[in-house]
């Protein structure tokens, strides 16, 4: 009996079943290393152009694809069953979590998060819950690995996103001017290798001579990536959250964010999500500069402002005469 | 309010659901019986005065606190153990978290309930969070109380909201706290 179950398992993955796998215990046990802090060769690293802001954290990433995947929504990849993709966190050089996410079957997927043991040898799955206290990122403020319930909240219930792992991110008309970015070192693969590689199919013919770019001057692109990286995730219309018509998306930011909103800046009844010519009266500037529980944007992951964004975004929206796009 | 003074209202949403199957009738009709012994009204139901003293203003059904009352500043309590107020309708409430509103619950498709779906709902309550994936939802919501309930009677909890009449009823925004949080002791 005792090969029947790992055999069982592993068909049930195979066939999409909807009851997913539990986590391994160990970060070791989950194929992102060949041996101990060696990486396997066969998870590739990436960094997205447009990071996600968490507290100045330095960030890794693999990916690991065992097919290819299917591209013809440029805005939806469909990854395979097997994939995994692991991001690594470190505060003041040393890591503190890693998070796996693990697609086990063609609409399941499992979310995991890691927390680093002190001798940095192996990181241990955190409690559904989340580890509320889990490093200090700053005098007073403590890192918090967030529950499974939160994964989800930004990469999605029924159809997970790899967020860092799209066309977008993974363009070679990379923004120079992106908040946080990092310069693309040899050995992070891109839409280029993807393809050359076979991994990526189904993608429109034109894809590495016309690759994705978000339109604008280097003050808009590098404000919308920003948004499209920050808040995207959950502000867009095709997961639309009851009563808010607020797309970040870049193609629709500047037209849904001119809304006034249910949260106006306080002292500033005038105020719009973004008002143009008028930082102080954009609630999304409010909100991204509050780290005040009912008011921080984005909701959680971070305790501290990204004041390199804030002050980007304000003078894009001091100066910038933009128009809705639509 | 009793089980017995709120019974009524829980028929009522029978009532407008009558075209509803017999098996989302009882649904509809175990979900406002959760409501009512849940404790939903004490705080989603704005209380008016009456002749024997504050009651429950049914023609404001779960529809959370009044647009039209504008609260002034919260009255600063700075002697623990004081550490919270609230409104004389139990709509709004003061307290180191802040200034919270109780939600309009009724499907008013622009300012309730009424352009959620049955999965929003289930993932506001796992969540703990304001519209599903915002802010943490504030005291005095025992939304912990929530978070235990089984998904059947959740979805009946949905249904009941789902068939009470809409009220078109903005509620305000919460406010954040003072920056100096009150003493706990």
């Amino acid at each position: 009996m005792r090969p029947l179950l790992p055999a069982l398992l592993a068909l049930g993955a195979l066939s999409g079943a909807a009851k997913a796998p539990a986590p391994p215990r160990l970060l070791s046990q989950t194929g992102l290393y060949a041996a101990p802090g060696v990486v396997a060769a066969r998870n590739l690293a990436y960094a997205p152009q447009y990071p996600l802001w968490t507290d100045g954290a330095a960030k890794a990433r693999w990916i690991h694809l065992p097919a290819a995947i299917d591209g013809r929504d440029e805005g939806g990849w469909v990854f395979p069953v097997g994939t995994k993709a692991w991001k690594e966190f470190a505060f003041g050089g040393r890591k503190v979590e890693t998070r796996l996410l693990w697609k086990t079957g063609s609409a399941t997927w499992v979310f995991a998060s890691y927390a680093w043991n002190e001798a940095q040898t192996d990181a241990v799955l955190v409690p559904e819950g989340g580890l509320p206290d889990a490093a200090e990122v700053a005098p007073g403020l403590r890192h918090a690995i967030p529950s499974r319930t939160d994964c989800r909240d930004c990469h999605g219930q029924e159809q997970v996103e790899v967020l860092g792992f799209t066309a977008l991110q993974l363009s070679p008309d990379r923004d120079p001017g992106a908040l946080h970015g990092e310069p693309l070192r040899p050995g992070l693969i891109t839409l280029k290798d993807l393809v050359a590689r076979g991994l990526l199919r189904g993608a429109r013919p034109d894809l590495l001579t016309r690759p994705p770019r978000i339109a604008g001057d280097p003050a808009t692109r590098a404000a919308l990536g920003y948004l499209q990286a920050n808040c995207a995730s959950c502000h867009r219309a095709d997961r639309p959250i009851p009563g808010l018509d607020l797309d970040l998306r870049p193609a629709h930011a500047l037209r849904t964010a001119l809304a006034p909103g249910s949260f106006p800046v306080p002292g500033q009844p005038e105020s719009r999500i973004l008002s143009p010519g008028h930082p102080e009266r954009s609630v999304l500037l409010h909100r991204m500069g509050s780290r005040d529980p009912i008011a921080q944007m984005p909701p959680l992951g971070t305790v501290r402002v990204d004041q390199a964004a804030v002050d980007h975004l304000r003078r894009w929206i001091a100066d910038v005469p933009f128009a809705p796009s639509h | 309010m009793t089980l017995l003074r709120a019974l009524p209202y829980a028929l009522l949403g029978l009532t407008l659901a009558q075209a509803a199957t017999p098996a989302q009738t009882k649904q509809i009709q175990h979900g406002g019986y959760l409501v009512t012994i849940a404790g939903c009204h004490d705080c989603h139901t704005p209380l008016k005065m009456g002749p024997k003293g504050p009651e429950p203003d049914m023609t404001r059904m779960l529809s959370g606190h009044p647009e039209g009352l504008k609260m002034p500043p919260a009255p600063k309590l700075t002697e623990a153990p004081w550490g919270w107020a609230g409104s004389l309708t139990m709509t709004a409430f003061s307290g180191p978290w802040g200034v919270s509103y109780a939600a309009n619950l009724t499907p008013d498709k622009e300012t309730g309930l009424g352009s959620w779906t049955e999965a929003q709902f289930l993932r506001m309550v796992r969540s703990a969070r304001h519209l599903g994936q915002g802010r943490a939802i504030l005291p005095p919501m025992p939304i912990q109380n929530l978070q235990k309930v089984n998904e059947a009677d959740l979805k009946a909890i949905f249904a009941y909201l789902q068939s009470i009449p809409a009220v078109k009823n903005k509620v305000p925004a919460p406010e954040a706290p003072a920056p100096t949080p009150i003493p706990m002791h």
